[in-house]
């Protein structure tokens, strides 16, 4: 195709971000500087170029890292290298709120504001940054209703940096939480905990720094270290299955991933053969752990039986669900076993290529298994002759850039492919369009993590733990007013009580008002309900989810309404946009929660209880996607559990 | 000389398989329609009305707007019927409570975020779902200036309901120019160029393929958008006449709006094997010498 091109030019800073990361232009038809005189002859690209769309993103996220936001020259270079009209791209690129389209500092500090961090501190911390330092960046796009110009929001200064509020960053564990992006030739990023707005200001001008709570721990004897990094607790009932190696093996050595048991797994897969490890999950009776409990034995079977030979298994790591981490414990503690998980499903379903697709957010993590992928193609665990074994595969990491919806399993797909993150419509489903219209395996972390134990334990001894309806080990995210914040491993069938035990119990203000149990998609439970057993059964009855296995506890200092408009605001702020009872039922429930909240409600607070049930209505039932269809959930929960909001 | 090659190539032209058939049932009705309709396919073979937005016979569904759901029975939530393929034994209910409400508050939430006042139809759809948009009360919407940046039309995102037909008629589906996409998120997705450009430095090649997919009037060509301006058009005044396109040996049909004896404006039938209701610059705009000196008023 002819794509009218910008007339910009790139710099030569923002020319060598994306030659690194897409290699050098083959000639002057995909932006090479020199025009040969066998380039006025011939013609190369077209299709070529085109076929490389999937790296739209990656080649944005270059321009951003180096130079800190994305001008027309670089934007129009990345469209001329990859043929990407700049209409599209310019689509893709206002997406993603990590990358900025206006002119912005260096250093950019997004500060959470979200659930566990609010409760926390982070808005004293907000509070302090507007009163001493400068207003947030705006989000939002040039040209649309919501302009958000430059100048009009921030003064520029090239010494200081600005700072953003952000969704909840996968810290709460360490909350209030912050992520710091410099950019540069060599691009800082630190994940912070325990940030206050002093803290804040002396990063954004070049003082006194807060802690770098995810930077790896020291080299010592890796077996008396307790968390892979400070902060965080680890705690379980009973054996540890999915966190048996975080923290006591080092996450950045295969031989020390070997030493506590890794690639036995894979050993035993291959004794097995591709329908025997499926036997094993079924009989292990594991269902999906990202929140819609879908068995995986069936997925991996659905994807092993097509008659589509190119097949892809995708690891969803953008874990964005408000109040959720554990992934990112699985991914900096245990990288070894995300891969190797992979290798395993990859062999199963015959997936030749595999994709961790790993929020934007985490850089530790992506970095960890980045370095277990390198590690493992060096020692031939990946490559063209898996293990010695003849089966191919690699995997390749795709980091998210600022996009809850993109955990949704079509979305994922879309991000891939280099467009923007909208999800797809169900049927046709993944198993056999998928990514790049390809059958395709899309699970959680902590799901494939829970197929090493299987596959080493035996299927049908797996089942024996937890509930005859729930079996196996869960993960949950402890976080706000508990004793120890971390992630704890419980057998199915435990109890919220016992849970928050293990936590520490309730801290803050010792008396416990609620508890948001599954994320922002999930439901509130009353203190009155710790004798709630953890499975689905139990509940789906309780008419409360899982979900994510997020556990945010309030106490009674805690403004629970504070707490319903910051999740009415997430979803508005991650709505796509794509259809309608999503992109204008999230606002509209907003607004709705702010005049009750502000004491002017429409047609008395009962009029606005009955208008909010019917957005929802429209909401769940009218919804591409799951993100639409659960928007509603957890204020619904608020409103009729906690009676939060009395007509 | 003999050409054995294309011989052979036209002995082995396949012959199509016909379709298989597919039966189920709409609203207790049982009908039977080929493999791979949608289930609004099927709704319209029993002439059962369905109210779309999105969707338009010659473009690809994107299922965005939601205005087309019914309900299948078995399923968790409610299907675009658009987009929705058939399969064999489903049960289908084009109106049901579920049905009515979700059509109703996608109604009321367009009506309160967008101007539907040139949307044809869309008062009668208002009104049969019961839409009161009003109580949402003072809410947020999507109000913009009108972008008047070139002489042949106008783009009034106000009125956008981000039905994706002007992307798709500019891209894949039509055009493939890709002048225009959405950008942004959320509430404040909207359709853009490329950092908001006006649109004589985009790609746009003024087709206006965009201005007869769109259902709202967003898109209007300048002189609509002028006679709107000037309360002088009216449509009960306006004669529709198919004629060919005299510019070039294609042929597309032209169907020329008369109003009191000057061309309005120039439209191409949907039915349209070939065209599928599209034109180029010159057959959409380029009629106003037929009436230079004519009209003054369309100078």
């Amino acid at each position: 195709m002819d794509v009218k091109l910008l007339t910009a030019e790139p710099t030569a800073d923002e020319r060598a971000a994306v030659d690194a990361r897409l290699g050098p232009p083959s000639s002057a038809w995909d932006g090479g500087l020199d025009r040969t005189p066998r380039d006025l002859h011939l013609a190369y690209g077209g299709k070529s170029q085109r076929d490389r769309r999937h790296l739209l993103l990656p080649a944005l996220q270059a321009l951003q890292e180096r130079i800190g936001w994305i001008s027309e020259g670089g934007f129009g270079y990345v469209c001329e290298r990859l043929s990407v009209p700049p209409a599209d791209a310019w689509g893709v690129a206002t997406f993603y709120m990590m990358l900025a389209t206006t002119p912005r500092p260096k250093r950019v500090l997004h500060v959470c504001d979200d659930i566990a961090c609010r409760i926390k501190g982070a808005k004293a911390a907000c509070d302090g940054l507007r009163a001493h330092h400068s207003p947030p960046l705006a989000h939002g796009v040039v040209g649309g209703h919501g302009d958000a110009r430059p100048g009009t929001h921030v003064t520029l200064n090239e010494f200081h940096g600005a700072w953003t509020t952000s969704p909840c960053l996968g810290l709460c564990d360490v909350a209030p939480a912050a992520l710091y992006l410099e950019a540069g030739k060599a691009p800082v990023e630190r994940s912070l905990g325990d940030v206050t707005s002093d803290a804040a200001m002396g990063l954004l001008g070049g003082g006194a720094e807060p802690a770098d709570v995810l930077a790896p721990a020291p080299l010592g004897d890796p077996t008396k270290r307790v968390a892979p990094h400070d902060g965080t607790h680890i705690g379980s009932l009973g054996e540890r299955r999915l966190l048996k190696r975080v923290g006591v093996a080092d996450p950045t050595s295969l031989a020390s991933y070997r030493a506590h048991g890794g690639y036995a797994a894979l050993d035993r897969a291959f004794a097995l053969g591709p329908e025997g490890v499926i036997k094993e999950l079924n009989d292990a009776k594991l269902l999906g752990r990202g929140g819609a409990a879908f068995p995986i034995g069936r997925k991996w079977e659905a994807v092993r039986t097509q008659p589509e030979r190119e097949r892809y298994i995708i690891c969803n790591a953008d874990e964005s669900e408000p109040g959720t981490f554990k992934d990112r414990v699985l991914l900096t503690g245990d990288p070894f076993a995300i891969v190797e998980a992979l290798t395993i499903g990859a062999y199963a379903a015959g997936c030749s290529k595999g994709y961790v697709y790993i929020r934007g957010e985490y850089p530790l993590g992506a970095e960890r298994i980045q370095g277990a992928i390198n590690q493992a193609r060096a020692a031939g665990l990946l490559g063209e002759n898996v293990a010695g074994r003849g089966f191919a595969f690699d995997i390749e990491v795709r980091r998210g850039a600022g996009a809850y919806i993109c955990g949704e399993e079509t979305a994922i797909f879309e991000s891939i492919e280099g467009k923007r993150g909208e999800p797809r419509n169900k049927p046709p489903f993944p198993v056999q369009h998928g990514l790049f219209d390809k059958p395709t395996i899309v699970n959680n972390v902590e799901t494939l993590a829970n197929v090493l134990p299987i596959l080493v334990e035996g299927g049908a001894a797996a089942a024996k733990i937890g509930t005859a309806q729930s079996a196996g080990t869960r993960l949950f995210c402890v976080s706000g007013h508990v004793g120890r914040p971390g992630v704890y491993e419980l057998p199915m069938g435990a109890t919220l009580g016992e849970l928050m035990t293990l936590a520490g119990g309730v801290a803050g203000t010792g008396t416990l008002q609620a508890i948001l149990l599954g994320g922002a998609a999930g439901a509130f439970v009353r203190p009155d309900e710790l004798s709630l057993k953890l499975t689905h059964e139990d509940t789906r009855a309780a008419g409360v989810t899982l979900g994510s296995g997020v556990v945010v506890a309030f106490d009674s200092s805690v403004d629970m309404k504070d707490v319903l408009l910051r999740i009415a605001q997430f979803f508005r702020d991650e709505s796509c946009g794509q259809c309608v009872p999503c992109r204008v039922g999230t606002v509209r429930q907003q607004e709705s929660l702010v005049r009750i909240t502000t004491g002017k409600p429409l047609g008395g607070v009962s009029g606005e209880l009955a208008l909010l049930d019917e957005i929802g209505a429209a909401m769940k039932d009218g919804s591409i996607c799951g993100l639409g269809q659960t928007a509603y959930a957890a204020i619904e929960s608020a409103i009729k559990r906690l009676q939060l909001v009395r007509a | 000389m003999t050409m054995p090659h294309l011989k052979l190539v036209q002995l082995s032209r396949p012959t199509r398989e016909p379709k298989r058939m597919i039966e189920l049932t709409i609203d207790g009705r049982a009908v039977s329609v080929p493999e791979g309709s949608t289930i609004l396919n099927a709704c319209q073979a029993l002439g059962i009305e369905v109210p779309t937005l999105c969707w338009l016979e010659t473009l690809t569904p994107v299922n965005v707007c939601r205005v087309c759901v019914v309900e299948v029975e078995g399923a968790r939530v409610l299907a675009p019927s658009c987009s929705r393929e058939v399969e064999a034994g489903m049960k289908v209910k084009s109106r049901s409570e579920r049905v009515d409400l979700t059509r109703k508050l996608v109604l009321e939430m367009l009506a309160s975020s967008v101007d539907l006042s040139t949307s044809p139809g869309m008062a009668e759809m208002l009104a049969e779902y019961g839409a009161a948009p009003e109580r949402f009360g003072e809410c947020e919407t999507v109000a913009q200036p009108v972008k008047v940046d070139n002489d042949l039309y106008v783009r009034d995102y106000a009125k956008c309901v981000l039905c994706y037909k002007c992307v798709e008629a500019c891209g894949e589906d039509h055009q493939n120019t890709f002048a225009i996409a959405v950008a942004g998120r959320g509430f404040h997705a909207h359709i853009s160029t490329e950092f908001a450009v006006d649109l004589p430095e985009s790609a746009c090649v003024y087709c206006g393929n965009c201005i007869a997919v769109c259902p709202t009037g967003a898109l209007m060509s300048k002189r609509e958008w002028e006679l709107r301006e000037a309360g002088q058009w009216d449509e009960s005044k306006q004669t529709q006449t198919d004629t060919v396109c005299p510019f070039c040996g294609v042929g597309c049909t032209l169907t020329l709006h008369v109003q009191e004896g000057e061309i309005v404006k120039a439209t191409s039938p949907l039915d349209n094997d070939i065209t599928v209701g599209n034109l180029c610059v010159k057959g959409r705009f380029g009629w106003r010498h037929v009436q230079n000196g004519r009209t003054p008023s369309a100078s």
